[in-house]
């Protein structure tokens, strides 16, 4: 004979069977969050740090042959102006269901902010500065990574910022892509009528988005010493 | 190599195919497909879009011409953009199909929060923005402070308010592919509901969806350069 | 200057990410500690089944998401190396998977399977659970998959109504709808506009008309009832709310439209041959537990106390003695 399934008494009255808003539901079901929740941070990180790659060695690409600005601008901004989620379809039949296919699409996203930022930052590179390292004796390439880099950090890391900020919200459409992350919490089964589940992913997402964004204005202070004496 | 290649062109032609002509459902019994109810679908999705935009236009430009004007509030108008761009778009979708439930006006309302904060932010750093000197020779000829914010501060702001219009425009046609999880059918549905309309459908779906987003972002930029104020040279801000 | 620091902290960052991801990718186990009394079935490693991969899909809603997980669970106790797939999409999209191999099985009722994929009318589906099974076996066979036996229980699409309102329209029966249905919103899955047992089936078989139907998300479907959004809302006949809720009601299926399907376990005959006998006699054993109580049950902990199908299906296979 099987053993019996318990069938439990449930009277409704419960926060949970109210579908209220249970903060102690949070705190005791957090592990449900862990899991998508580094899967957000890792989409987010990974194309972050690929957009800035590829930003960045089209910026190089740029700072010689000027004339190539605009027509970048023009592409990373047509990738920027599509939607997400069309463009995890779009890429369906090419590069199929999956991470691989949301980290593209996320990654793309970011390439308009973080080239545009990053070419304004070393234009902003006063001139006085540029012509004290030539005048020491700096090369070319010395000069870029010692001197305009280094000044331009403000705009390279403010471009970040938005980048990031915009990716955590990004990425928790990577769901309909097969990719996870906090989205999968909202979205999945019964969990769009559940408040208190919503409010918890969708939250966890927002502090990701502040958290991060502390921690490149962190990187930002720690790497630019001489600006500690001027209000931020 | 070849076939993959072979293999995803044939997917577009299929789903150029789709929107152009109809066909039996997935599961049968109904038609699908068709310019009609693509149009359908891309009018649905052009309304909400536009009617969330124009709410967010009616409020965050006023508040922002009034605070950019006055010059207060600058900590709250620049956070604002910040964190709302932090708050994911599916989040607040589902928040109010959760407290709220499905339906137009519940998805309107999500929609214009999401289109608030960028106009807001604009529409005050382009007010901030206009040149003290013009603004003291307009208070110097006896223009009210009203007249100040209509004849000098709001034209010369158009441009930074269009591109905030415009940034929120695009958002807001991006998210409303998601809104028939709320019961709205845009554009969105022919890929949510791929058991429906077939892989075509979908592929058809994600192509028109993109189309739109760029036809958006295409029509505001006009608006834009057309917004600055002829006879003057202006700087436009970034974003 | 600071490009090394910045490359390095990058690369931390980037690193920290993977890590944590990596880390995150072992299993946590924090099932409960009930466990059932009864071992004659508890179910066996079988170490002919060791490196044997079998992928389970499920299709898009609580119930599938809950059975999905207890084949899984049930067939990586018998020592196969499973993969999970669950949350596919409906029938179409699953049944797609399905042939072409994205999965190697699935859970579908026999009532959608001869409706959906094989044209059957409603009214023609066998009473019988046998009968059906058999039905759908032998069209399944036709496209190389295979079907294996029905679960206990019986789910089926129903009309759903807020109990005061169909006190106040005076209806039991679906029939009781004509002539006050074209004032009446109706909301669905988005599938529902195409399936005879579904809207198609209310339209032609009953004739009705409704002002409106609006599809939406499975997990919706009470919600639009409660929000008023709905006045008439498509439900499912083993739904936990049915049985925790008495302000909601399902009127009479009085034509037959929506014919009562089991779930039947189908699999890709060349995936269930490579995987040996232990493939069906695990699937038939774990779902002997499975009657309408039970799943009902089980679609409340998740609908109603909100927890994780997999909890829930390691729960059942706890509580039903197939698991320790």
């Amino acid at each position: 004979m099987l053993a019996q399934v318990e069938i439990r008494e449930r009277s409704g009255e419960s926060c949970i069977a109210r579908n209220d808003f249970c903060p102690g539901w949070i705190v005791d079901n957090f592990d449900r969050y862990t899991d998508p929740l580094v899967e957000h941070v890792f989409l987010t990180v990974a194309a972050v740090a690929c957009g800035f790659a590829i930003a960045f060695a089209l910026a190089m690409l740029a700072r010689r042959q000027r004339w190539l600005v605009g027509p970048i601008v023009g592409i990373t901004g047509v990738l920027y102006t599509l939607p997400s989620l069309a463009v995890f379809f779009l890429l369906l039949p090419i590069t199929g269901r999956g991470t691989t296919t949301a980290l593209i699409a996320l990654t793309a996203y970011t390439l308009q902010i973080l080239f545009r930022n990053i070419v304004t930052g070393l234009d902003n590179v006063p001139a006085d500065a540029r012509d004290a390292g030539l005048g020491m004796g700096l090369t070319d390439r010395q000069l870029l990574w010692r001197v305009e880099l280094p000044l331009a950090l403000p705009d390279i890391v403010a471009g970040l910022r938005i980048a990031t900020t915009t990716t955590v919200g990004l990425a928790t459409l990577a769901v309909f892509a097969g990719a996870g992350g906090l989205g999968e919490q909202i979205v999945t089964g019964s969990n769009i009528t559940f408040k208190t589940g919503v409010v918890a992913a969708g939250g966890l997402a927002v502090l990701l988005a502040l958290a991060l964004d502390v921690v490149l204005l962190t990187v930002q202070r720690l790497l630019t010493p001489w600006r500690r004496a001027q209000p931020a | 190599m070849t076939d993959l290649r072979l293999a995803f062109l044939s997917d577009f032609a299929d789903a150029l195919d789709f929107i152009f002509n109809t066909r039996e459902a997935q599961t049968g019994g109904v038609e699908v497909g068709g310019l009609a109810e693509v149009l359908d679908f891309t009018w649905e999705h052009v309304k909400i879009s536009a009617v969330a935009t124009g709410i967010a236009c009616g409020v965050a430009i006023p508040v922002g011409l009034g605070l950019g004007h006055a010059g207060k509030g600058e900590l709250l108008a620049i956070s604002i953009s910040n964190v709302g761009r932090a708050v994911p778009s599916l989040a607040l979708i589902a928040f109010f199909v959760a407290y709220l439930g499905v339906g137009f006006t519940n998805v309107t309302l999500a929609l214009v929060l999401l289109a608030l904060p960028p106009i807001l932010t604009n529409t005050y750093v382009g007010v901030r923005q206009v040149d003290r000197d013009v603004i003291d020779a307009g208070r110097g000829m006896g223009l009210r402070p009203d007249q100040v914010v209509r004849r000098i501060e709001l034209p010369l702001a158009l441009p930074s308010i269009f591109g905030g219009i415009r940034t929120s425009a695009v958002n807001v046609v991006a998210t409303a592919t998601i809104a028939p999880l709320a019961g709205v059918l845009t554009l969105g549905d022919y890929i949510l509901s791929a058991n429906v309309y077939g892989q075509d459908g979908r592929l058809a779906g994600a192509m028109l969806v993109a189309l739109l987003a760029i036809a958006v972002e295409l029509f505001f930029a006009a608006m834009q350069r057309l917004a600055v104020p002829r006879g003057l040279a202006l700087q436009q801000p970034a974003g | 200057m600071k490009r090394g620091h910045f490359v390095a902290l990058m690369a931390a960052l980037t690193m920290l990410a993977c890590g944590a991801l990596l880390a995150a990718c072992g299993d946590d186990d924090s099932g409960s500690g009930d466990s059932g009394s009864g071992n004659a079935q508890l179910i066996e490693a079988n170490p002919d089944n060791a490196g044997k991969e079998i992928t389970v899909g499920s299709k898009n809603f609580t119930e599938q998401f809950i059975l999905g997980e207890i084949y899984a669970q049930a067939l990586d106790a018998a020592g196969y190396d499973v993969k999970k797939d669950l949350n596919l999409g409906s029938e179409q999209i699953a049944l797609r998977a399905l042939k072409g191999g994205d999965v190697d099985a699935y859970p579908e009722y026999t009532s959608t399977a001869l409706t959906s994929f094989f044209d059957v009318q409603p009214q023609d589906i066998p009473k019988d659970a046998e009968q059906a099974v058999d039905e759908a076996q032998s069209q399944f066979a036709d496209e190389g998959l295979v079907a294996y036996q029905p679960t206990p229980f019986t789910s089926a699409n129903a009309v759903g109504i807020l109990k005061e309102k169909a006190d106040e329209l005076g209806v039991q029966t679906v029939s009781d709808l004509e002539g006050k249905s074209q004032d009446l919103t109706l909301y669905g899955s988005p599938e529902c506009r195409q399936r005879l047992d579904c809207l198609v089936g209310l339209q032609e078989d009953y004739g009705l008309r409704f002002q409106k139907f609006t599809p939406i998300d499975i997990g919706l479907r009470y919600d639009v009832l409660d929000k008023g959004q709905a006045d008439l809302s498509i439900i499912f006949t083993t739904d936990a709310q049915l049985s925790t809720r008495d302000d909601v009601v399902t009127l009479e299926d009085d034509r037959q439209v929506f014919p009562p399907g089991n779930v039947t376990f189908v699999a890709r005959q060349q995936a269930a041959e490579e995987a040996g006998p232990d493939l069906q006699q695990t699937v038939e054993t774990v779902q002997e537990g499975l009657t309408e109580r039970v799943m009902q049950e089980l679609n409340a902990r998740v609908d109603v106390d909100r927890e994780e199908p997999r909890a829930v299906a390691r729960a059942y296979l706890r509580e039903s003695g197939y698991i320790e």
